[in-house]
């Protein structure tokens, strides 16, 4: 049990109540009443003079050789400016996030469904589209490799890349892979020392993060020969070096501005319609706008890697962790996209938030012919924890303990090591978090004489009036490291500037931070409103005219990007103090900026900044790089990979209607440390958003792939949860500081959705007395009709 | 594409001999989704928006005629008495939105299996009638005569649907639907039932489990003889579990349905005998208490 004190737990309630706009205060993000209104300015919604549409013509085969491409009946149709093929690529044909695998057109070959072949600007999205079907393509279908036994014996059923043609490590049809082994790792002296060992085969299916903003950008080309790009995307900069070597323009000559972005969860890290709208406005001389419809969204981004896990456990009979030993395959399609991190996380955290004497793990990502998978909020941590808290809970029940208890038992704490050989240098309050959960108040039983038919499962739908339905609790706890890792310098920039503006000092924050609804660019002005004591602050458009922000991903923005605009603050702020000093040859070492003013504290006010300043600006720019990481080690996975790790708890309610396996998550309990909570309110939205999230994907989201073929595009039949699938969230947030992290933060995003899964699949356990090794939890499942 | 706005139904008759291709559009809610999925790509559009008689609904003795564009969401708010199996189906349709464009004459045109008003309809009884015109005059086609393959139905391609004609319930209705979700879900698999004691029949209805809604002939017999025979309908007294689970099996054996993204056709089996049996447990609770305070 953790003995350090709870600092600053908030509730809503404490939220509510807090009034300042600067870091710990909730100000409203500046973008949320026009979204809820439906005013907000998405990328789809742009618009330029005579721009045209674009639209790609994908490959309805997973797999398969393109003997020829006949563009001749697209180019005459009227009103087409362009039809181009890989041809017509003038820089290098291949990009990649982390390997340069992937054709920005095919070449010769298909290797997953939907993938792009060639690409149409017209007049009108209706002239395009028609265009794209008179494109004639002869194809060769070849049998897909899409099963983890077909992925391994190349011999036998081939290459998804030829291996002459490996851009990575990899061999096979084996894109990355990470051992790790720690303490004696797992052997048969050491199954020796356990009492009890507890074995289990675990799958996950294909997620999406099924954003509501399609994939959409517009490309202006400029008279200096380069682009302009503007574009929902999760790292500005990153598409560019992406981009660049294939439109044959220097880096400088393309330039990209962030979009409104309807969503992200991961799903936009790697590019999707960015490279073939920069070739249509280069071919064409005019702008051209590229919008997915909902499928081709589906068929234009990575998706969260399945999975299929094999772990065992052992302990003592007191239920003390002996070892633990796992293999992680994880599907990664056709092309590498975020791949080898997804290893590296799966490999790394795939124990979870426990000290384990003895550890043995292998993670993969394979090469095949089913769709890509790469970034998915938690990813590589998500899969296993479903693994590891199903084998938590597998082992109290054949220890006959209680499944918190046995957790608790066995939670690491701050000063524990991770089995990378990493110490966790901050707090890591796992065994209090559980202990916040379980100690909530339970939500009522279901009260059978005053039944509200939407609160049970099937709602609506009139599927019981109470029959069948049985209640269940589970719990569970996750671990997600927070930033890159494994050596990368994700550095931030941020340039910030003070002025005076119609006799008030006004601050502007400039990033290339893309906002993709994390509310980053509330927390920006709320930092700079407490450095600089100011109250206005604007916040200028994302791009590429300052230095990376890094990706909004991996649980980092407000770490990192926030922590490069503190360092833009403080130094605007010493800047501004050093000015006064300079003038006034004030001596004092006690002064700040509060209130307009420059303030000693000793004195009170000195001047305000407005009369300081008078016309003169002060803009400075400063980069935040977090500490250094180091590469995992190839076999036995130690090193300080890891920049930062974040915890969270979950306790599941649901109601299950035994007969017909329909499910209702009844409540959906969280406690996180945050480290400090910048803005309390977004904290827990990030909380109940990720927990929303991981429900959906146990109890309902899967991209059903069969052959390779994907047989679901569309939210008809990729169901995300509604607001009646929604439980209540309560959420305890606690403060514990990071000594290393900026104001002490923890990054919030991704824990939850690492968490909550295994909660809700536990008390489905719980509920029906069934094994439930696959998520998503089908009625199927629970019904004995697969 | 044209676009054709007739301003009343003679007009759109007329414009539907000319136009035999035109897709009727009232609501939209089905029409416009298999646009977006590039499914269709009419030559014509035909827009029935203008035609108010279509939105409207009247009761004439013992049967409500249901204008073809009426929405599922004014079908809650003013039918639930009448129509109480199809308010409840209606219940189950998309979102509030879609609830207050669409209408049963979409369901009935496109004639999925998967529309949630016809096992409604079904169970609503053999008099039920979808009533369709074209110049060459109007057809009244019994609801068990109307769907007649996979997204097929029996209509003529010069007719549009008018409305639909449905007895006014005389006993207790109920509609059940398997989603996977809590809402805004098309069906896995859907049952509507209903007893009517007037003629001591009961109906049934089974949607996406075979390739056109369907009835369970056998359980509706099984069941009537059960009624008659015992003097049920008289004493309101318990069915008892062997009867409830023999209906249950008779709807399960009734249906045909496949293994698809939305279900396996061993779920949708088991899921319609607990539908099945769970629906005819409330309607004959309902009915006995009827029963039993009028006695």
């Amino acid at each position: 049990m953790s003995t350090r004190t709870i600092q600053g737990q908030k509730n809503l309630q404490d939220i509510r109540q807090a009034s300042k706009d600067g870091i710990g205060g909730s100000p409203l993000r500046p973008d949320g009443t026009l979204k809820v209104r439906g005013e907000f300015a998405y990328s789809s919604d742009m618009w330029h003079e005579d721009m045209l549409w674009g639209m790609a013509l994908r490959s309805p085969h997973p797999r398969a050789d393109i003997l020829s491409v006949d563009i001749s009946e697209a180019l005459k149709v009227p009103g087409v400016y362009a039809v181009l093929t890989h041809n017509d690529i003038p820089g290098s044909k291949y990009y990649g996030l982390e390997i340069q695998d992937q054709p920005a057109l095919a070449i010769d070959k298909v290797r997953y469904h939907g993938e792009a072949i060639a690409l149409v600007a017209a007049d009108h999205p209706e002239t395009a589209r028609r265009a794209v079907k008179k494109i004639k393509v002869e194809y060769e279908v070849l049998a897909p490799i899409v099963t983890e036994e077909q992925c391994l014996n190349p011999e036998v059923y081939g290459y998804v890349h030829e291996p002459h043609e490996y851009k990575s490590h990899g061999s096979g049809n084996i894109v990355h892979s990470q051992k790790l082994v720690s303490g004696g790792g797992v052997t048969d002296e050491i199954r020796a020392l356990a009492d009890v060992i507890v074995k289990g085969d675990y799958e996950v299916g294909m997620q999406d993060q099924a954003f509501l903003g399609p994939e959409s950008g517009l490309a202006v080309p400029a008279e200096d020969g380069g682009i302009d790009l503007y574009v929902a995307t999760q790292w500005l900069h990153v598409d560019r070096q992406q981009m660049a070597p294939v439109l044959a323009l220097p880096e400088e000559k393309v330039r990209l501005t962030l979009a409104g972005v309807g969503g992200a969860f991961g799903g936009r890290e790697d590019l999707s319609m960015q490279i073939h709208a920069c070739l249509l406005a280069q071919h064409t001389g005019k702008p051209v706008k590229i919008v997915y419809s909902r499928d081709e969204s589906f068929f234009g981004h990575v998706h969260r890697h399945p999975a299929k896990m094999t772990y065992e456990h052992g302990a003592t009979r007191d239920g003390k962790l002996v070892f633990a030993d796992a293999r992680i395959v994880l599907d990664g399609g056709a092309y590498a996209s975020a791949s080898p991190a997804v290893v590296g996380n799966a490999a790394s955290l795939g124990h979870g938030p426990y000290v384990i004497p003895n550890v043995r793990m292998e993670a993969i990502a394979l090469y095949s012919n089913n769709p890509s998978c790469g970034a998915m909020r938690g990813f590589g941590a998500v899969q296993a924890a479903f693994a590891y808290e199903s084998q938590m809970d597998k082992l109290a029940a054949e220890l006959g303990m209680d499944p918190v208890e046995l957790r608790q038992l066995n939670a690491m704490a701050e000063g524990d090591y991770m089995p990378t050989g990493q110490q966790i240098d901050s707090p890591a309050p796992v065994a209090e978090l559980l202990q916040r959960v379980k100690d909530m108040p339970l939500p009522p039983p279901l009260d059978l004489d005053n039944l509200d038919i939407r609160q049970i499962p099937g709602a609506l739908s009139n599927t019981s009036h109470g029959e069948g339905i049985v209640r269940g609790i589970g719990y569970s706890v996750g671990i997600k490291n927070v930033g890159f890792s494994e050596g990368f310098d994700d550095y931030s920039t941020a340039r910030v500037r003070i002025e005076v503006i119609g006799g008030e000092p006004v601050a502007m924050v400039h990033t290339a931070m893309a906002e993709v609804g994390q509310g980053g660019v509330t927390v920006h002005a709320q930092i700079v409103r407490t450095e600089l004591g100011v109250e206005q602050v604007t916040i200028h458009p994302a791009n590429t005219e300052v230095g990376s922000a890094g990706s909004t991903s991996a649980s980092r923005q407000t770490y990192m990007t926030g922590g490069a605009v503190k360092l833009a603050a403080e130094a605007v702020k010493q800047a501004v103090i050093d000015k006064g000093r300079r003038r006034y040859g004030w001596t004092q070492n006690d002064l700040t900026l509060a209130g307009g003013k420059v303030v000693s504290e000793s004195q009170g006010s000195l001047i305000s900044i407005v009369d300081l300043l008078g016309d003169e600006a002060i803009d400075l720019t400063r980069e935040h790089h977090h500490r250094p990481t180091v590469p995992f080690d190839k076999e036995t996975g130690q090193g300080f990979g890891h920049v930062q790790y974040t915890f969270c708890a979950n306790r599941a309610v649901v109601d299950v209607d035994v007969e017909l396996g329909l499910v209702k998550v009844v409540e959906l309990t969280a406690a996180q440390d945050v480290g400090k909570a910048l803005n309390p309110l977004s904290v827990v939205g990030q909380i109940q958003g990720g927990c929303t999230q991981a429900l959906g994907l146990a109890v309902m989201e899967e991209i059903i792939v069969k052959d390779g073929k994907v047989r679901n595009a569309s939210f008809t039949d990729y169901l995300i949860p509604t607001i009646l699938d929604t439980p209540p969230i309560p959420v305890d947030v606690l403060e514990l500081p990071d000594p290393h992290a900026p104001y002490g933060l923890r990054g919030v995003g991704e824990a939850p959705t690492v968490s909550a899964t295994p909660s809700i699949v536990a008390a489905i356990r719980a509920a029906t007395g069934l094994a439930l090794n696959r998520i998503p939890v089908r009625p199927e499942h629970l019904t004995g009709t697969l | 594409m044209e676009f054709l706005r007739p301003a009343t139904w003679d007009e759109a008759l007329a414009v539907k001999a000319e136009y035999p291709t035109a897709l009727p559009i009232s609501g939209g809610t089905d029409v416009m989704v298999e646009m977006n999925f590039d499914v269709h790509r009419p030559s014509a559009i035909l827009d029935l928006n203008r035609i108010t008689e279509l939105s409207q609904w009247e009761i004439t003795g013992d049967v409500v005629k249901l204008g073809a564009s009426v929405p599922y969401s004014r079908i809650i708010d003013e039918l639930s008495g009448p129509l109480p199996g199809l308010a409840l189906a209606a219940h189950t349709v998309g979102s509030p939105q879609i609830r207050n464009r669409g209408g049963v004459g979409g369901n009935l045109g496109a004639a999925s299996p998967a529309g949630d008003s016809h096992p409604a309809l079904l169970a609503a009884g053999r008099d039920v009638f979808v009533e369709v015109a074209s110049v060459r005059g109007t057809r009244m086609i019994a609801i068990d005569d109307f769907y007649v393959g996979v997204k097929r139905n029996s209509m003529e391609q010069d007719e549009l649907i008018r409305a639909v004609h449905i007895p006014v319930a005389d006993g207790p209705q109920q509609f059940s639907k398997i989603g996977t979700r809590n809402a805004m879900v098309i069906a896995v698999c859907a049952f509507g039932f209903a007893l009517h004691p007037k003629n001591g029949t009961v109906g049934t209805g089974i949607g996406s489990a075979a390739p056109t809604p369907r009835r369970a002939v056998e359980a509706e017999e099984y069941l009537q003889g059960v009624l008659a025979e015992r003097g049920l309908w008289e004493s309101g007294d318990l069915l008892g579990t062997e009867v409830i689970q023999k209906f249950g099996e008779l709807v399960k054996a009734a249906a045909s349905p496949i293994d698809d993204v939305r279900g396996t056709a061993d779920y949708r089996r088991h899921a319609l005998a607990v539908m099945a049996r769970r629906t005819l447990t409330w309607t004959w609770n309902d009915y006995s208490k009827q029963i039993r305070s009028a006695a």
